[in-house]
């Protein structure tokens, strides 16, 4: 059993700013855990956590990987890539947080490059208006505000999957039953022949949270 | 952290900057060395990934000539002990990197950089 990654160096005051890792958090690290093994074996030089927030899960991946990998991470959140880098370093993984949009700025260097992209989304369904201001501050509701779908930020990023994943890559995402899943894997399929898994469910308080898996 | 591995995979992303958007200019670099884990095995598998001369150059500008400036064919163990330290030892602390081609400023500021457009960037 892979330790959840020591967090002790963040404070009240980082949460009141950047998402403290609950049940949709570590459904993610359990996902990744199940498939620690064959992860290893794949060696996945390059990863990149979207909407990184506290670091958790990059470095939980970095206990997995080790120094094989190089663990990029972006998020909007200044706040949030500052407390992703001491995650990482208060966890014995280098990782190098940006602050940025999804994968816009590594999108020409790393066309169809990424090994490894996972990615913990604002994922709860919310007004549009509501959403579009949440995301545009760059701030802890950024975290969690995904418009009338809940799939406004996950969209774009579906949409640049094909563009982004190696040949080999694998794409890890939580996701809620109020998202549709199999509606998300069809679209995915349909759209750009990338197959998909759920590969964990369960339920967690009011929530009853995915894990999806996507690979060519 | 940016490390120079990392400034390697940056392109300027504003509307319409397609073009000339790589490798992002150093400016005002403040640099801190930092050890880091030898892996031969990660070298040689990103040793494919990377733009050789956009890494040379910025090595030299950042004041290390240890690299070559050709990829080598034979990688041996003195030629990834040298990219080791130069794509994984190299902190950017503060600065800012600039794009050739329209001039956006990304800064740096404490190890972490800004890669967040203006509203009218966005495409």
């Amino acid at each position: 059993m892979i330790p959840t990654p020591d967090l002790s160096h963040l404070t009240r005051e980082d949460y009141d700013h950047v998402y403290e890792p609950a049940e949709d958090t570590f459904i993610l690290l359990d996902a990744l855990e199940q498939d620690a093994l064959e992860l290893q074996k794949l060696a996945p030089r390059v990863c990149l956590e979207l909407g990184s927030g506290s670091g958790c899960v990059s470095s939980f991946i970095g206990a997995i990987l080790g120094a094989n990998c190089l663990y990029l991470a972006s998020d909007t959140n200044p706040r949030a890539s500052q407390c992703t880098m001491r995650t990482g370093r208060q966890n014995n993984t280098a990782v190098d947080a940006v602050i940025a949009n999804l994968a816009s700025p590594f999108g020409r260097r790393l066309s169809r490059s990424i090994d490894l992209l996972v990615f913990n989304p604002p994922y709860v369904l919310t007004d549009e208006g509501e959403a579009v201001d949440a995301q545009s501050g760059a701030d802890i509701a950024g975290a969690w505000a995904g418009g009338p779908s809940g799939m406004q930020v996950t969209d774009i990023v579906l949409d640049q999957l094909d563009k982004l994943l190696s040949p080999t890559g694998r794409f890890y995402l939580v996701a809620v039953k109020q998202n549709d899943v199999p509606a998300i894997q069809q679209r995915v399929w349909k759209n750009f022949a990338l197959q998909s898994d759920v590969v964990l469910q369960r339920r967690a308080g009011r929530e009853h949270l995915f894990v999806v898996r996507f690979m060519r | 952290m940016v490390r120079l591995i990392t400034h390697n995979l940056l392109a300027c992303h504003a509307k319409g900057c397609t073009t000339n958007n790589f490798p992002l200019k150093l400016q005002g670099i403040v640099v801190e060395v930092r050890e880091a884990e030898f892996n031969a095995e990660f070298l040689r598998g990103f040793l494919p990934r990377i733009e050789w001369t956009a890494l040379v150059n910025a090595a030299r500008e950042l004041g290390d000539t240890s690299l070559p400036t050709e990829m080598p064919e034979m990688v041996d163990n003195d030629f990834l002990k040298n990219l080791h330290h130069v794509l994984l030892e190299m902190h950017i602390d503060e600065g800012a990197m600039i794009c050739p081609n329209c001039g956006h400023k990304y800064p740096i500021l404490n190890g972490i950089p800004n890669m967040l457009l203006a509203e009218h960037e966005i495409g």
